[in-house]
């Protein structure tokens, strides 16, 4: 093998590359292709065929785009409230735990270890009518006698916020750890304030950490469907929950897959706004 | 001089004011940051307090009284114990496919300059930018239209969870080997060992660590993956499918059990990690 590899020294990296690659074409990029055909078939289940139905893209939109734009406002709001609930901890994180550091990093990471499902299913009994919170809340009268959390908008979106929190906190502590040191006392010693040496060195340093933060936090968080069916209501149902019961339950598959590449779609064009708005080379890190 | 010396005054009180400021927005910072972690940690302390409940009726939403029963009868509840194994099965399996397939990945990515390497980096960055659901999907489409050969069940999954995993094995052990120091190879190559040799007594054991790291975070994503899993299972069951179909009925206390049994697993692991690097920290700034 040493020899080989010897005399067709070009050919390694593909070697290497092989297997994986292969995998990921089999099995990533060809089942794209095979959802774009799916989209485009029509025909009720079992007996679909493929016909160029375009049709079916206008009418998923037509149908479903109430649950797509809430997707969309959701993620949003989501990544804005990661974003907000992170920086700060990051910030403290990177700048005032010392050699606690990395006890601190694995604590943002420890939801990730409690199975999905279950950590979503536990605020079902911090959110419950009977909780405590909704107790505090209502003597305090943000909530009327009969408010609740459980099963609103708030509650699906607090989900989401939870759930995808790491990704927004980890490349943000990423991007602050690298500031030297010696940027913020050279901003002190030319006489700034602490505040301006946070909004005019640190502040701009971390926007890759933002940056990549706010693309891991709302990709998934737009496809998410466990916190909407399990905090929500159908009112709060979003595009994965119509794709996904499309799929499993009536068996609708080009129109399922129809609304699949409708989601990728915005997101790409979303992607491709965010790179005009941000620079494109902030995306790529 | 004269405008140094009233200027002093001015500037001394500054000091005291941006003092005092640092002072309240240090501590206002300290008191958030321990908020936060509450509110990070509060649901799984939730998770592992309700795995010791004895509930009054089907629901374990309140608390009642505590009990071991849980945990010593994890497997009572129907269906938990097969689902367990499944996952704990196609974690093994799809961490350690994927972990030697990113890391070869990985090594042609960093040693080598290459026709192909934009693509090649560009799909590897794809499955980490598309959501869950358009990747379980198009899956399944792959599989729906090639029932011949491949059955929606155990082997599908793995496949799904060998390709979401790759990516992240890629990044991590790429990240490894971008700080190598290539002497260390290039020094065996000239005492004489061939590439393979090379590969296997001085590569290897160099990135064993992140190929580690990668391996358990591969086996993390696998294990708790449901959205992926759900649309391409068939009729088997991993742990996470099997709490989302008792999720729509009552949520055994069991299922507080077997999570809080991963998770103390995980974290435990995590620990260790965190308090060898303290420890070897230490020792290269004693050494220094």
């Amino acid at each position: 093998m040493g020899e080989f590899l010897h005399r067709h020294k070009g050919l390694t990296p593909y070697l290497l590359l092989a297997p994986g690659m292969l995998w990921l074409t089999i099995f990533f990029l060809v089942p794209m292709g095979f959802l774009g055909y799916q989209s485009l078939e029509s025909g009720l289940f079992p007996h679909f065929h493929f016909s160029w139905e375009f049709s079916n893209f206008s009418s998923a939109l037509s149908g479903y785009h109430t649950q797509l734009i809430r997707s969309f406002v959701y993620a949003g709001i989501a990544t804005v409230a990661c974003l907000v609930l992170a920086y700060p901890l990051v910030y403290w994180i990177a700048f005032r735990a010392g050699p606690w550091r990395n006890l601190f990093l694995l604590i943002i990471v420890a939801p990730f270890f409690v199975t999905y499902l279950v950590r979503t299913l536990a605020w079902l009994n911090i959110l419950a009518d009977q909780g405590p919170v909704v107790r505090i809340l209502r003597d305090i009268h943000v909530l009327g006698p009969d408010g609740r959390l459980l099963a609103t908008t708030f509650a699906v979106i607090a989900g989401i916020t939870y759930n995808f929190f790491p990704f927004m906190a980890l490349p943000l502590y990423v991007s602050l750890e690298q500031i030297d040191a010696r940027l913020l006392e050279a901003a002190k010693d030319l006489y700034s304030s602490p505040t301006q040496a946070f909004l005019r060195v640190t502040l701009p340093l971390s926007a890759p950490g933002i940056v990549a933060g706010t693309l891991l936090t709302f990709i998934p968080a737009a496809g998410d469907f466990i916190n909407a069916a399990l905090l929500g209501t159908p009112n709060q149902a979003m595009i994965g929950n119509v794709i996904q019961a499309k799929f499993l339950e009536s068996l609708d598959y080009p129109t399922a897959a129809s609304l699949s590449f409708i989601l990728m779609g915005t997101i790409l064009i979303a992607l491709l706004v965010y790179a005009r708005v941000v620079g494109p080379e902030k995306l790529t890190g | 001089m004269t405008t140094a010396a009233e200027a002093l005054p001015t500037r001394a009180r500054v000091g005291v004011m941006s003092r005092a400021w640092r002072f309240v927005a240090r501590h206002a910072l300290t008191v958030y940051a321990l908020l936060a972690v509450a509110y990070l940690l509060l649901p799984i302390v939730i998770v592992i307090l309700f795995s010791f409940n004895h509930p009054t009726g089907r629901f374990n939403y309140v608390w009642n009284r505590f009990t071991f029963d849980n945990w010593l009868n994890w497997n009572s509840v129907l269906g938990i114990q097969g689902a367990v194994q499944t996952s704990l099965e196609i974690a093994a399996l799809a961490t350690l496919v994927a972990t030697a397939l990113g890391t070869l990945i990985a090594l042609a990515l960093v040693r080598h300059r290459f026709i192909g390497w934009g693509v090649t980096s560009l799909i590897i960055f794809l499955p980490m930018a598309t959501p869950e659901i358009v990747m379980g999907s198009s899956l399944l489409t792959l599989f729906l239209n090639d029932q011949n050969t491949l059955q929606l069940g155990f082997w599908t999954i793995f496949i799904a969870h060998v390709m979401f995993t790759i990516s992240f094995v890629v990044v991590t052990v790429k990240a490894r080997l971008i700080g190598f120091d290539r002497h260390l190879e290039e020094a065996a190559m000239d005492l004489g060992a061939n590439e393979w040799t090379t590969f296997r007594k001085v590569t290897l054991p160099l990135i064993a660590p992140a190929m580690l790291a990668a391996g358990l975070l591969g086996f993390a994503l696998s294990i708790d993956d449901f959205v992926i899993t759900y649309l391409n299972a068939g009729p088997v069951q991993t742990f996470p499918i099997f709490v989302w179909g008792i999720a729509r009925v009552a949520v055994p206390p069991q299922v507080n059990v077997v999570a809080s049994a991963i998770f103390l697993v995980a974290i435990a692991l995590g620990l260790a990690n965190v308090v060898w690097q303290y420890r070897s920290a230490k020792r290269t700034r004693g050494a220094a």
